[in-house]
């Protein structure tokens, strides 16, 4: 345990945390939680409507949307999280940030209940999350903050929708079981 | 302080990669014996420019190589030397090291210094064999011996004695307003003297020139006299150190020929205001000097570096700038007699993909909004109707163009991809002692650069053949009654939608007996099969087919065909080969003029829609039960023209719910890839469209059955079918 200066604790996402200074967050809703994500990653807020599935695609992957022009998947965080899973209705809102992945500059939808604020989060005042056993369950957390009365949950959406990538990688390898029994020749 | 000069490194590469090709070109049009001047001074320019840009770098390698080959390339152009074919030769070999240099460099990999300097020394031997025979010595030639083209070219950055002299600019300024005329009467012949005014724009340094480097090469032409202008330099604190503040006024005293001088600032016109201007040998300098009043002088011809001239910046601008008026440097621009050279625009300029693409999806966007707004068009009643509808379908139209625009943007004549044949055919000629003409025609036919880019090898591969197989020696064409020369002939044209490649020759052509009697060796074909010429030319595109009796280096491994039709096919072309014995071949691959653009067949799968390209359908129909059957279990199979094909069920393939699993209640799709056919079932069948292709790899990922994704109509994402993978996948399990 390193005690030096600040005392936000030690490990990875505190120092990617450290550096930042000053930020704006933007916080959304997921059943009784509060997220926030770097608002310089969102591009856009938008309504749900119907999506294109993909095949083989792993469940919290909805499908595909038309972002003007480009072809933008969906992520229900619900699901990612493994909440319990909501009906998508007319004020159902889909946050599409911009990742930074190894093979460039992604855009990904996220399905949130719904978007509540846009706040100042002071980078001394992130606690790093809390051991919870699994480092999986909080790799794509950065930190906790408190804003007013709440806990917001810092994410960290790189390493949100790189663990999702793999995840679809991984998928297709298995893909075409059940379609391709079809063989003849 | 530094400026950082990567940030113009891509730059650099990619117009020295054209720069060379544009010098490879000029040195095969280059007749030995008669050359043209025009030529040389393309070739020179390429090299010059190179050098200039490498040392601006740093890359001292390149540099040096390029400077000795300027230095052979100055000797031509001054007419000292004759273009022989050795010395065409080795100026192409030099093509290919600098190409490899370049490469080396910008892929951060080490040199192969072997291969440069062995070409350096075979490049500085030629000059050497010419500065040893006595030639006439015609116009200045900077480096006339290798000795000194070294020299000049590892001259290493040492720290000037120039920056310290500018801190004080006052005293410089008395001291070189006498030292003028006074070196020039003790050293030089009294020559013509020049007076040049080099005003450059800030964004000087921005495209790789070096005023000290011009200098530099200014004073080699004869005794030069510099003098700074930094009246527009900003206060240090708002200095903006990668532009240029500074204005020249030059004196040049020598022989020098005024397109000499012109040549040096050649590649700074378009970035600056020049104005050279001869005065007579008898007007006193401090006349011009007092004229053109400019407060600081730096001495070139010290060596220095491009460092050095940083901190001469730097330090004129934190010494007390003298209060002349910028006025002075004007008043002397206009009495001169020179002319303000300014070169205006080319007529292209450099656009990233990126920007054309996020221009298609914006207009694809605009289509979709369009198609909307007509729709709605069409149900409002009222006065004002009639002319909503009349100014939706003038929008209608406009809308057409305009994406028609857009898509022509991405389309490049075909002449990328020919002009790299000249080299290739004239090397191979030579290598297998043949003679060939290379005829190249519709070069300017355009097509998509995607498309462009991956047609480039499979023709490659056909010309390859063709000079190696097709094309006889000069001894058999003769006996033949043909002429020595082979030709081969690359032509492109556009037919309907699409755009054909030719590749053909007047060669051999294809030995239809042999072809056939290899095939029957490897059991290709039955002893007594019958095969029509098609088919059997059919034979050479199957993987591993050789017929050449022995394996060259050229071509003859039987890898090749089978892969050049693979691509052809993968960008939705085809190819055909039509030939006579005796009298040569020819290869025609047709294919789509765009690879963002596919004609698709909209198929429903439960709610879902999906696109099937057109050109994989072979027809679609209705199932009845009678002609379905189920083999062993595994699979359904049904009849289609005397043959069983499998039946693919996409709504198991995609995971969607179907309106139906019985087969005869929805339909049949019977699609064709990899040279196999099947039937995809699916509900129903939607309508035909040209729809844009568009990428699902780049936010997502590769999709299995899956190649590409598009907008529908309605804003809707529909995914497009990868027939091929889905056959090849169908296939491997039923192998497995």
């Amino acid at each position: 345990m390193s005690t030096s200066g600040s005392g936000n604790g030690q490990g990875r996402p505190e120092q990617a945390v450290a550096g930042a200074g000053s930020h704006q967050v933007l916080t959304f809703v997921l059943g009784n939680e509060t997220y926030g994500v770097d608002i310089l990653r969102v591009q856009e807020i938008r309504g749900w409507s119907a999506v294109t599935k993909i095949p083989h695609a792993p469940a919290h992957v909805l499908g595909v949307l038309n972002l003007r022009g480009s072809i933008v998947p969906i992520v229900d965080l619900r699901m990612r999280f493994a909440l319990e899973r909501a009906e998508y209705t007319a004020i159902t809102v889909i946050i599409v940030v911009s990742v930074s992945s190894p093979a460039g500059r992604r855009d990904f939808g996220v399905v949130v209940d719904g978007v509540s604020d846009v706040v100042d989060v002071n980078s001394a005042e992130v606690k790093p999350a809390p051991d919870l056993g699994s480092r999986s369950a909080t790799d794509f957390i950065r930190g906790l903050v408190p804003v007013s009365d709440r806990m917001v949950v810092l994410l960290d959406i790189d390493r949100l929708i790189s663990g999702e990538m793999s995840a679809v990688s991984a998928n297709t390898l298995d893909t075409t079981d059940a379609a391709l029994t079809a063989s003849a020749a | 302080m530094t400026i950082d000069l990567t940030q113009f490194h891509d730059a650099f590469f990619e117009e020295s990669f054209e720069a060379l090709d544009s010098m490879e070109a000029a040195l095969l049009k280059l007749d030995i014996g008669a050359p043209d001047r025009e030529l040389i001074n393309t070739i020179f320019r390429v090299a010059h420019s190179i050098k200039g840009g490498s040392a601006t770098f740093g890359f001292s390698d390149i540099a040096s190589f390029t400077h000795s080959l300027e230095t052979l390339l100055d000797e031509l152009r001054s007419a000292s030397m004759q273009v022989t074919l050795p010395m065409s030769d080795l100026l192409l070999r030099s093509v290919d090291v600098m190409r490899a240099m370049l490469r080396a460099v910008q892929a951060k990999q080490p040199i192969d210094a072997q291969r440069v300097s062995d070409l350096q020394f075979d490049l500085e031997l030629m000059i050497a064999q010419k500065s040893a025979a006595p030639m006439p010595s015609a116009g200045p030639a900077p480096c006339a011996s290798p000795a000194a083209a070294l020299a000049g070219s590892q001259q290493a950055p040492a720290p000037s004695p120039a920056p310290q002299a500018a801190a004080t600019p006052s005293a410089t300024a008395t001291a070189t307003s006498a030292e003028p005329a006074a070196s020039a009467a003790a050293s030089r012949p009294p020559g013509k003297r020049w007076q040049i005014s080099f005003r450059p724009y800030r964004e000087l340094f921005a495209r790789g020139n070096d005023p000290l480097r011009m200098m530099r090469e200014l004073a080699e032409l004869g005794h030069l006299v510099v003098r700074v202008d930094t009246t527009a330099l900003p206060p240090l604190s708002e200095l903006e150190p990668s532009e240029c503040h500074l204005a020249w006024t030059l004196e040049l005293t020598g022989d020098a020929r005024e397109e000499a001088i012109r040549q040096v600032f050649e590649w700074a016109e378009g970035d600056c205001e020049l104005m050279i201007a001869g005065i007579d040998a008898g007007s006193p300098a401090s006349e011009i000097l007092a004229t053109a009043g400019a407060p600081l002088a730096i001495k070139t011809g010290a060596p220095s570096d491009a460092n050095a001239a940083a901190d001469a910046i730097l330090s004129a601008a934190s010494a007390p700038v003298p209060a002349s008026k910028p006025e002075t440097a004007a008043k002397a621009d206009a009495k001169a007699e020179g002319q303000v050279t300014t070169i205006g625009d080319s007529g292209s300029i450099r656009v990233s993909v990126e920007k054309i693409d996020e221009l298609m999806n914006t207009v694809g966007e605009l289509v979709i909004t369009q198609a909307m707004l007509s729709q709605l068009g069409t149900q409002i009643e009222g006065a004002t109707a009639e002319k909503l509808r009349a100014g939706l379908a003038q929008l209608e139209r406009n809308m057409r163009e305009l994406q028609e625009s857009v898509m022509r943007v991405r389309m490049l004549p075909i002449t990328f991809v020919f002009s790299r044949f000249p080299r290739m055919v004239r090397d191979l000629a030579q290598r297998l002692g043949k003679q060939i003409e290379l005829k190249l025609t519709g070069e300017q036919t355009e097509l998509d650069k995607t498309v462009l880019e991956k047609i480039g090898d499979p023709l490659v591969h056909l010309v390859r053949n063709s000079i190696d197989h097709g094309i006889e020696s000069p001894e058999v064409r003769a006996a033949a009654g043909k002429p020595a020369f082979g030709t081969v002939h690359l032509d492109a044209c556009h037919r309907g939608g699409n755009i054909a490649v030719e590749v053909s020759d007047d060669g051999a052509g294809l030995d239809k007996d042999r072809i056939l009697a290899k095939a029957r060796a490897r059991g290709l074909v039955g002893a007594n099969d019958q095969l029509t010429d098609e088919q059997i030319h059919e034979l050479i595109f199957l993987p591993g087919f050789s017929t050449a009796e022995k394996t060259t280096d050229v071509s003859g491994r039987g890898v090749g065909m089978d892969v050049v039709r693979r691509n052809v096919k993968e960008l939705g072309g085809k190819i055909e080969l039509r030939t006579e014995r005796g009298r040569g071949s020819r290869f025609v691959i047709t294919l789509p003029l765009t690879l963002a653009i596919v004609d698709g067949q909209s198929v429903a799968v439960g709610s879902e829609t999906y696109i099937v390209p057109l050109i994989s359908i072979v027809e679609s129909m209705q199932l009845k039960s009678s002609n379905v059957s189920r083999l062993s279990g595994r699979g359904e199979v049904f009849s289609f023209r005397g043959d069983y094909l499998p039946i693919i069920r996409l709504h198991d393939l995609y995971g969607v719910e179907p309106l139906t699993r019985n087969l005869h209640e929805g339909l049949v799709v019977v699609a064709e890839g990899e040279g196999r056919r099947v039937g995809l079932f699916v509900d129903d069948l939607l309508g035909q469209q040209q729809v844009v292709i568009k990428s699902l790899e780049a936010n997502y990922g590769h999709v299995e059955g899956v190649s590409g994704a598009t907008i529908l109509g309605d804003g809707s994402v529909a995914l497009i079918l990868d027939v091929p993978g889905i056959i090849r996948a169908a296939s491997l399990r039923a192998v497995a």
